[in-house]
């Protein structure tokens, strides 16, 4: 039956080929422009590490005097703090992050120098983040200890210093110190870059930036406060520093913390043990309130930080109002062509075709409309992505149409004239067959 | 033109004219939102920075490890040698630069009474006249407002300008001239008012503070350098900026060029308000796809309509009815229809209005919008009707002898 229908509603849209091409730009253009941004939204919203992010922990405490409990902390913590934190070991896995702005050449590569920003962490980033590596592998515990002179740096720049060669083994000079390369990456892009979220609460939901390319240059924390004394930025400070670039012992914010934690019970245990440090530092009198310490996951972190930029949601909601205007021009484009059929369902009514036989005949063709419709969505959908990729926006070259999304397209198509069919294959099947031979 | 015959007809096709009308309702309430969105976006582009765009250029060179004083002295005399330069300064930031000196004030000297979050602009000597700055009250900066700065980046005691806008925040309605404000131990005394001097960035608090600015005469040295202003003739200004830009590379071969910030004021301002510019261009897509789409709609209807009623057009002709009238018929119709949609779309307009002020920072919808749409709208429906209208007035009249 499925196929004789088919056949029917090709036929039938062969008819009236200006009306069928006018549903299936219709349907074309709302999925083309909803699922353009429902891509970009899908991309941006998602979960920078499928699998782990469950797992993983930002820590925050309050060492402000000037503030009170009732303020949440600020989005990074005081060096004394993350430090003191990040030594007790408490959690599976803990790392320290901060970054830093600063020139660096490859003395062997004899291009010039450049500024790049360096992220200087601890050696439990890469196995805690999954970080995927070309060359080589991260450093060990042991070399944070020494503050050891080694570095990981990215595929990117590896491939503008040494054309994509392994290149372990060989020196790169950070500011004033040379540094032995021991690993190189993976091209490796989580969206967002979550470890270096941080401020979304001020950003006005401009925060296109926290979709930016993960730092060139990599780290041990400590040989980074070496390597670039003096040139560290402040998240903020509540009193101006002494020793600017110089923060260690300044009243100003500015190192993260990431831990792991699995289980329930062990983020509990971490959640009293954040808690308890900082009463233990009011009582020490570093701190002068203690009730707001922090520890969210991750995902909960990005969305305290609303990462998904405004505009991106703007999209989104307007390509869906333009998506239900697609679907009652449809309703009324296939109530035109079904009611213009009247004679031709009349006689199949006389003949013994049922009510049913009727409705689901029309509903295929609705269903055809939709899958025609789907294949101009779907170009259209690349169109669109190719416009947005050209967007001045840190996310830009990260857009795709992925397997899910694709897919959704022709389900999203079908569905949606198969629902805009609903009605008007209701009043098709309800015609009375009588009324309508009278006028043949 | 009798209205009655048409409501009539329209009563028969009750669904599909409801669902055209809803079509429209919601085109129009996106439309509407959507001039909108656009117009508020451009305003925001629309900011008065204060001072000659089109006669500036910044040049920023990174070199934390020269020696500053040996640095601008290099830079500015150098700079100042390429012809067609007329002025070289030292400067912290420029207006759509990066944030330098962003810091929050308070009114008091124990920081109780919190002023809000402004921008500095330390400026060496020959920037405020460089800068094109308008006075509104007080003298511009004389030779011993420069003061050498403090550890920081400010100077610890000095004179400053503040704008209007700020000054109207701090202090509203009375004379901000001798007003005092400190920052941490800082301390600043206002010596004069500026009619306009946007932040480098947007305001952390929104619009309304785009211009807490506070300009500090400074002397360039140790935290004072490596950001220099180039004032030139506007033609020249791209030639002397790329010279400079070359110039600043062999002046100072230790330090690293800005490539990105090393712009005129022009450019800076274009980059600064480019995802505004794109955002514009999404929607303006959106209303074009939309308008299309709702032609296309009312162009399939009416066309429907027509055929259906070949007869009856056969008839009414025959009867009598000259092609203006079934022309008329048909464009009354199309009227009506589209007013009812505009009728409700108005109403939901208000409605979306409200609730993207609620979760995006807009203003209230102004009513000049509705009336621009709505007419908008029944053009559109006129011109998409005009086809469908025009085949039906073409039916001839024997139409009504045949049998169909």
């Amino acid at each position: 039956m499925f196929g004789y229908y088919l056949d029917l509603a090709l036929r039938s849209l062969k008819r009236n080929r200006a009306l069928t091409a006018l549903m299936v730009l219709a349907i074309a253009v709302g999925i083309g422009a909803s699922m353009t941004t429902l891509t970009v939204m899908h991309l941006l919203s998602g979960d920078p590490l499928p699998g782990r992010s469950q797992r993983l922990f930002y820590p925050l405490v309050d060492p402000d005097p000037t503030r009170k409990d009732d303020r949440e902390p600020y989005d990074v913590m005081d060096y004394r703090s993350a430090v003191d934190l990040w030594s007790a070991h408490r959690a599976d896995r803990q790392a320290l992050i901060v970054q830093s702005d600063l020139k660096s050449s490859a003395p062997s590569s004899g291009l010039p120098a450049v500024k790049l920003t360096m992220l200087s962490t601890t050696a439990d980033f890469f196995p805690m983040f999954g970080v995927p590596f070309q060359y080589g592998g991260p450093w060990r515990a042991k070399d944070d200890a020494a503050r050891a002179r080694v570095a990981v740096i990215s595929s990117d720049l590896n491939d503008k210093l040494f054309g994509g060669a392994d290149s372990v083994g060989r020196v790169l000079r950070l500011r004033d110190s040379d540094v032995r390369i021991v690993g190189v990456l993976k091209p490796w892009r989580p969206s967002p870059l979550f470890y270096d979220v941080a401020g979304g609460r001020f950003s006005n939901g401009q925060t296109a930036d926290f979709y930016g390319k993960p730092e060139d240059v990599i780290t041990p924390f400590f040989t980074g406060l070496d390597i670039n004394d003096g040139h560290f930025q402040q998240f903020t400070c509540w009193h101006i520093p002494d020793t600017p670039g110089h923060l260690q012992n300044a009243p100003c914010v500015w190192v993260r913390l990431w831990v792991e934690l699995d289980g329930a019970g062990k983020v509990a245990a971490y959640r009293r043990f954040v808690a308890d440090y900082a009463a233990q530092q009011m009582a020490l009198g570093r701190f002068s309130h203690a009730g707001n310490a922090r520890l969210r996951s991750l995902m909960e972190w990005l969305d305290y930080n609303g990462v998904v930029p405004s505009d991106v949601r703007l999209q989104t909601w307007l390509a869906f109002a333009f998506l239900i205007i697609c679907l009652f021009n449809t309703v009324g484009l296939l109530l035109a062509k079904f009611m213009r059929r009247s004679g031709e369902i009349g006689v199949r009514r006389a003949l013994g075709a049922t009510r049913g036989a009727v409705f689901a005949q029309c509903l295929v063709e609705a269903g055809l409309i939709g899958l025609l419709g789907g294949i101009g969505g779907w170009l259209l959908t690349l169109a669109g992505l190719w416009l947005v990729r050209r967007q001045p926006a840190a996310y830009a070259d990260m857009m795709h149409l992925d397997l899910p999304m694709f897919l959704l397209t022709f389900v999203a198509a079908v569905a949606t004239s198969v629902l805009a069919g609903l009605l008007p294959a209701a009043r098709a099947s309800r015609l009375a067959p009588a009324l309508q031979l009278k006028t043949l | 033109m009798q209205i009655r015959p048409i409501l009539a007809a329209l009563r028969k096709h009750r669904l599909a004219t409801l669902l055209i009308a809803l079509e429209i309702a919601l085109a129009c309430a996106v439309l509407c939102n959507a001039c909108f969105l656009i117009a508020t976006r451009m305003s925001a582009m629309d900011i008065r920075s204060g001072v000659d765009e089109a006669a500036l250029a910044q040049v920023k060179l990174d070199c934390d490890d020269c020696n500053a004083n040996d640095l601008n002295a290099r830079v500015l005399s150098g700079l100042g040698k390429i012809p067609g330069v007329r002025s070289v300064s030292v400067i912290n930031t420029v207006p759509f630069g990066d944030h330098a000196g962003t810091a929050g004030i308070s009114l008091d000297p124990a920081g109780q009474h919190f002023g809000g979050v402004v921008d500095f602009y330390v400026a060496g000597p020959g920037s405020f006249e460089a800068l094109g700055l308008k006075r509104v009250a007080g003298a511009p900066p004389g030779p011993d407002d420069y003061r050498r700065i403090d550890t920081t980046f400010l100077p610890a005691d000095a004179s400053v300008w503040v704008t209007r806008a700020l000054a109207e925040h701090l202090w509203p309605g009375a004379d901000p001239l001798g007003k005092e404000f400190w920052m941490d131990k800082f301390h600043f005394r206002v010596a004069g008012v500026l009619a306009h001097f946007a932040r480098p960035g947007g305001g952390e608090g929104g619009p309304s503070t785009r211009e807490w600015s506070v300009f500090v005469p400074t002397l360039p040295g140790k935290d004072l350098s490596g950001v220099y202003l180039l004032r030139a003739e506007p033609g020249q200004l791209p030639r002397v900026l790329r010279d400079a830009r070359a110039a600043a590379v062999k002046l100072a071969p230790e330090a690293v060029l800005d490539q990105q910030a090393s712009r005129t004021i022009g450019e800076l301002r274009d980059r600064y308000f480019e995802s505004d510019r794109a955002m514009a261009g999404i929607l303006l897509g959106v209303i074009v796809a939309l308008l299309l789409v709702t032609a296309l709609g009312i162009v399939g209807l009416a066309s429907f309509w027509v055929a259906q009623r070949r007869k009856q057009i056969g008839v009414r002709r025959a009867l009598g009815a000259t092609r203006g009238d079934i022309l008329r018929y048909f464009q009354t119709e199309n009227f009506l229809i589209v007013s009812l949609g505009i009728a409700l779309g108005m109403l939901l307009a208000y409605a979306l209005n409200l609730t993207l002020m609620e979760f995006y920072e807009l203003p209230r919808l102004p009513l000049s919008y509705l009336p621009v749409g709505a007419a908008a709208l029944w053009a559109l429906g006129q011109l998409a009707v005009l086809a469908p209208a025009l085949r039906a007035a073409a039916v001839p009249p024997v139409v009504a002898t045949r049998s169909v």
